[in-house]
């Protein structure tokens, strides 16, 4: 029966005094936070993807507690409604954003751009650009090892094992920016959603003249300024030797597409019938056409 | 131009040492032990053998093909070296099932739970080992006499001679050195001739598998730790030389500790481990309840391994070292 | 005991094939095309246009800030384009394309073989003919040599090194020069130490070579004797300039550092060879000797060549690309690059051209980490590939630069050494390279 005692004793006085040093301890080492920033990451969406260029969605939450107001931070994952939340909660005006998806500037596939090396080194595109162009005649283009499939958090993008190209899900893609920054060739671009998901958008980045673009590629943006003249809204520029459609002027009309000689315009998800021209480039689903070739 | 010129990254040539050559070349040098077991203990020693290596070759496979459904690495002979060195660990007398569900634990739990090669933290064969050690105590101490004398290893015997109350020079002119050289004696089947075990070192050595860093920092501190008490009380301590020829202590200064996978990388992280194998060994000997402390030591040490590569950094150039 | 340096370190085959070809000059090409940037630092700017007809050794491209070099016409010939032509890595360069004509040397140029010893210039004076002559680093580094000649104000060199390692498998361009313009090496050994202002000249080169390391310490006695040639143990990466220093003078440049921080400055047997002509001869740097080497050519060969000829016509003059032809290297197998595109031309820097067959080209296939520690024990810079491979992998720069990427020499032992075959120096590099790139940016 004593034994007892003592052991209930002894067990109850060890166990006061762990509470007190734990209760010490946890006063000492207090970190006196804002409880709104556990708040507003909440409402982040939690993939920590960098999108926002801060290094996760707490910092960008802290941040935002933190700053006068919100107009020089954008979440690009959550998008507009997040950050009307976020605003909403700190009593801040947001900023409106319209949602963006990636874009892959190069049509180059396997069919259209032949190897001409065979590259034998580390499966990375950061790798085998430091080594040199690239497997294909084209300096500009896609090297392929999926970089950028490594880098999304979010399970937008895949390689197409047919083309050699990565391919956007745009379901997915959040617009969060990290392919962009990946691609040793920016081949990325981030576009408004636009309409009813349809954009239109050169796919390609080669500023070599035209016939040597052609030479490399059959797709290449040849620079000839064909949908430069034909755009009736002043929507497309050329420079070095590469058309570059800004897509707050562009309506959408896809006179470009039908214009261009090499097919190097990208008009998708526009319905299928309206816009094959005369047979010639039928490019408008997100499946390139490339594919269906021999 | 008609054919595709090959572009890589510099540097375009690689030497001639590959994964698989590596584990080859410790299979081979298993071999001299192999042999004298055999020749010492009879056929049984390949039973146990082949059944250890066999299971541990399949053991791998099934997991890689069913479980982790990564690359298939089972031709790099890493399991066959799993397979041989939880055999030679192993009194020639363990029943075959036995040796089979070792197997099992050593690349079910000691390897392959982490991944596979290259990320086990713990030496697999001794996991294995020590966990028929444990589990099956009787047959894992059990060893198979040799000149109808008794079934005690040397230094199983010579701790209960000591602790009988004999002086430690009775003892020693019971001891008969060739024996320990040679092999005849009892004990784990692969420990037994510490000649065989030298030769397969040397030949690691020579094919640059292993650098002496480990091997002479094992062997070093034991001898250092057990000559120096020694020197101080001879009637009470065995003399170094015996404590380096018994036991594990060859077996696993050349080849359980020099495992790659779960030795420090940097030389003098190699060292330091050495030592601290050396040294537990020699406390769980002279002051523990087992006979043998080899294997607890390796594992006690393998777990010290990435404290020892985080704070024990690599001599670098341009650098004065810090005196 | 011979020296070498203190930390790692490889001996791969060495397979010097071509060592006993006698350097041949190679006929002169139909068209060259000089690139305007050639060197470490800003391009040089065209001094010349489309239709102008230029003589050997004129100047072409001027350069253009302190780190930079001049270009010159390697032929006589007129110009067909100042445009932009695709280099050995298939990407677009600027520079001069020639169609060549038999020579005629521009004004000033001494042609004759006739050696001359004396030189009692101003090191100015010295430095500025250098520097005419577009000069740079020879063994593959390409750095103005004027640049290397102009010691920082607070530094001393105390020591000239002259590299003629070549611990480069299957290069034999230095060791060729060595054995038959040892002479003129030497000479231009002792205007670089006068340039430097430096009296101790130390030459060191690989004991693989005895030949060249008698014929040079038997040419030092006769015409420089302040330099000491020094046989050094067989050992890769020793012409690296840091661990050169280190085999020769047992100083350490510090990490970050430069070689003239321990009092010394390394120069290639091949730069040494150049600035006696710029000096001696006016000569500027127009052509160079390039070892064209592989298993299955049909023909080895050591040829001097002018700066701007075609790749494909140095293996042309060779036989031809060998059927099983898989791989071309401008430069050695530890550091050189795999050629893209054949018709690139031969620049300043380029040492070799090695034909690798297919099955010596290809890598094998990649395997885990086993942890076994040899890329740690042979990284000549004490560093631990397997760790910053993986941190490059994963995109961890902070960790990457805290375990210093930026001390790589890239000189490839780890990925050599590797028994995975691991691509460990394709991730550091590219670390590497991010390292720099954030460092910069921060001070920016």
């Amino acid at each position: 029966m004593e034994g007892l005692i003592y052991t209930v004793l002894a067990l109850s006085v060890l166990g006061v005094v762990c509470a007190l040093i734990l209760y010490l301890v946890a006063q000492k080492f207090r970190v006196v936070e804002d409880p709104r920033i556990d708040e507003v990451e909440k409402m982040l969406p939690g993939a920590n993807c960098g999108g926002c260029g801060y290094a996760g969605c707490r910092q960008f939450a802290a941040k935002a507690v933190e700053a006068d107001d919100l107009s020089a931070q954008f979440c690009p994952v959550g998008g507009a409604e997040t950050m009307k939340r976020i605003g909403d909660f700190l009593g801040k005006s947001a900023p409106e954003r319209e949602p963006m998806v990636a874009v892959l500037r190069c049509n180059g596939s396997c069919a259209h751009r032949p190897a001409i090396t065979r590259y034998d080194g580390a499966p990375s595109c950061a790798v085998e650009s430091a080594t040199y162009a690239g497997e294909t005649g084209c300096p500009f283009g896609c090297l392929g090892q999926g970089d950028c499939v490594a880098v999304c958090n979010f399970g937008a993008l895949s390689m197409d094992p047919e083309t050699g190209l990565p391919v956007v899900d745009q379901a997915k893609c959040t617009g969060c920016g990290a392919c962009v920054r990946q691609c040793p060739k920016q081949l990325f671009e981030l576009r408004r959603k636009g309409l009813k998901d349809r954009r239109v958008y050169v796919a390609c980045r080669n500023r070599d003249k035209g016939a040597v673009a052609r030479k490399a590629c059959e797709v290449a943006c040849i620079g000839c300024g064909k949908c430069v003249r034909a755009c009736p809204f002043e929507a497309i520029t050329l420079g070095d030797n590469l058309a570059y459609i800004d897509y707050n002027k562009c309506r959408l009309c896809r006179k470009c597409v039908d214009e261009c000689p090499t097919g190097a315009i990208r008009a998708v998800n526009f319905p299928a019938p309206a816009v094959r021209p005369s047979g010639e480039q039928g490019d408008a689903q997100p499946a390139p056409a490339a594919t269906q070739e021999a | 131009m008609d054919k595709k010129l090959i572009v890589s990254p510099s540097p375009h040539v690689h030497g001639e040492q590959t994964t698989s050559r590596l584990m080859l070349d410790v299979v081979i040098a298993l071999l001299p032990a192999l042999i004298v077991s055999t020749w010492v203990f009879g056929g049984r020693v390949l039973a146990v053998t082949a059944v250890s290596v066999l299971a541990c070759v399949v053991f791998e496979y099934l997991i890689q093909c069913f479980l982790l459904r990564g690359p298939l690495t089972i031709t790099n002979w890493s399991a066959v070296v799993t397979g041989l060195l939880l055999a030679f660990n192993l009194p020639a007398t363990t029943p075959l099932w036995m040796v089979a569900v070792g197997a099992a634990v050593a690349i079910g739990v000691g390897k392959m739970t982490f991944g596979g090669l290259g990320k086990n933290p713990f030496n697999p064969a001794l996991v294995g080992r020590v966990f028929m050690l444990l589990s099956f105590p009787v047959a894992m101490t059990t060893f198979p006499a040799i000149d109808a004398a008794t079934g005690a290893t040397p230094l199983s015997a010579v701790k209960g001679m000591l602790a009988s109350g004999m002086s430690v020079p009775e003892v020693m002119r019971m001891i008969d050195w060739s024996d320990l050289w040679f092999g005849f004696r009892s004990g784990s089947f692969g420990e037994v001739s510490s000649l065989a075990l030298l030769l397969g070192g040397a030949w690691l050595l020579y094919r640059r598998v292993i650098t002496w860093h480990i091997p002479v920092a094992v062997l070093g501190s034991m001898a250092l730790f057990t000559g120096v008490l020694w020197l101080c009380n001879p009637d009470q301590f065995m003399s170094p030389l015996f404590h380096l020829l018994t036991g594990g202590a060859l077996l696993g200064a050349i080849f359980m500790a020099t495992d790659y996978v779960t030795s420090p990388m940097t030389p003098r992280g190699m060292v330091i481990y050495g030592v601290g194998i050396g040294v537990i060994t020699v406390l769980i000997r002279l002051w523990g309840q087992y006979p043998e402390g080899m294997s607890f030591a390796i594992l006690i040490m393998n777990a010290f391994v990435p404290l020892i590569d985080k704070y024990v950094r690599p001599r670098r150039f341009g650098v004065p070292s810090k005196a | 005991m011979l020296k070498t340096f203190p930390i790692g370190g490889i001996h791969p085959q060495e397979n010097k094939i071509s060592r006993a070809c006698r350097i041949e000059t190679m006929p002169l090409p139909e068209v060259v095309t000089i690139p305007l940037s050639q060197h470490i630092g800003s391009p040089a700017e065209a001094v010349v246009s489309k239709g102008m007809r230029v003589l050997t050794g004129q100047l072409i491209g001027r350069s253009t800030g302190f780190v930079s070099a001049n270009v010159h016409a390697s032929v006589t010939g007129t110009v067909t384009a100042v445009d932009t032509f695709l280099d050995a890595s298939g990407v677009r360069r600027t520079g001069v394309t020639i169609r060549t004509e038999p020579d005629e040397w521009a004004e000033g140029i001494v042609t004759d073989g006739r050696i001359e010893r004396e030189c009692s210039l101003e090191p100015a004076e010295i430095i500025a003919r250098i520097a005419a002559a577009g000069i740079v680093g020879m063994g593959g580094a390409t750095f103005p040599t004027h640049v290397k000649l102009s010691i920082p104000a607070g530094k001393k060199a105390e020591v000239l090194i002259i590299n003629g390692v070549e611990c480069e498998p299957y290069l034999t361009d230095d060791y060729r020069i060595m054995m038959e313009r040892g002479e003129e090496v030497l000479i231009g050994a002792r205007i670089l130490a006068r340039a430097l202002g430096v009296s101790r000249i130390l030459v060191g080169i690989e004991n693989n070579k005895p030949d060249a390391v008698e014929a040079l310490s038997r040419l030092a006695g006769v015409v420089a004797p302040e330099a000491e040639v020094v046989p050094l143990r067989v050992r890769y990466p020793q012409g690296s300039e840091k661990h050169l220093i280190a085999a020769l003078t047992g100083r350490q440049v510090p990490s970050g550092g430069l070689p003239v921080d321990v009092g010394a400055v390394v120069q290639n047997v091949g730069t040494a060879l150049a600035v006696y002509e710029a000096v001696q001869k006016h000569r500027p740097l127009i052509e160079r000797v390039v070892t064209v080497t592989g298993p299955s050519l049909s023909r080895q060969a050591n040829l001097r060549v002018r700066i701007g000829t075609p790749m494909a016509r140095l293996i042309d003059y060779c036989g031809g690309l060998p059927a099983d032809t898989g791989k071309v290297i401008a430069g050695g197998p530890m550091m050189g690059r795999a050629v893209a595109n054949l018709e690139a031309p031969i620049v300043k820097g380029t040492s070799a051209l090695l034909i690798l067959p297919e099955e010596q080209s290809l890598r094998t296939s990649p395997q885990t980490c086993i942890r076994c520690g040899k890329c740690v024990s042979v990284c000549p810079m004490g560093l631990e590939p397997y760790l910053l491979s993986r941190l490059a992998e994963k995109s961890v720069w902070d960790e990457a630069e805290a375990h210093h990427v930026t001390d790589c020499i890239e000189c490839g032992s780890c990925s050599w050494r590797c028994p995975s075959a691991l691509p460990l120096l394709d991730r550091i590099r590219v670390g590497k390279a991010e390292v720099l790139r954030i460092i910069r940016s921060r001070k920016a």
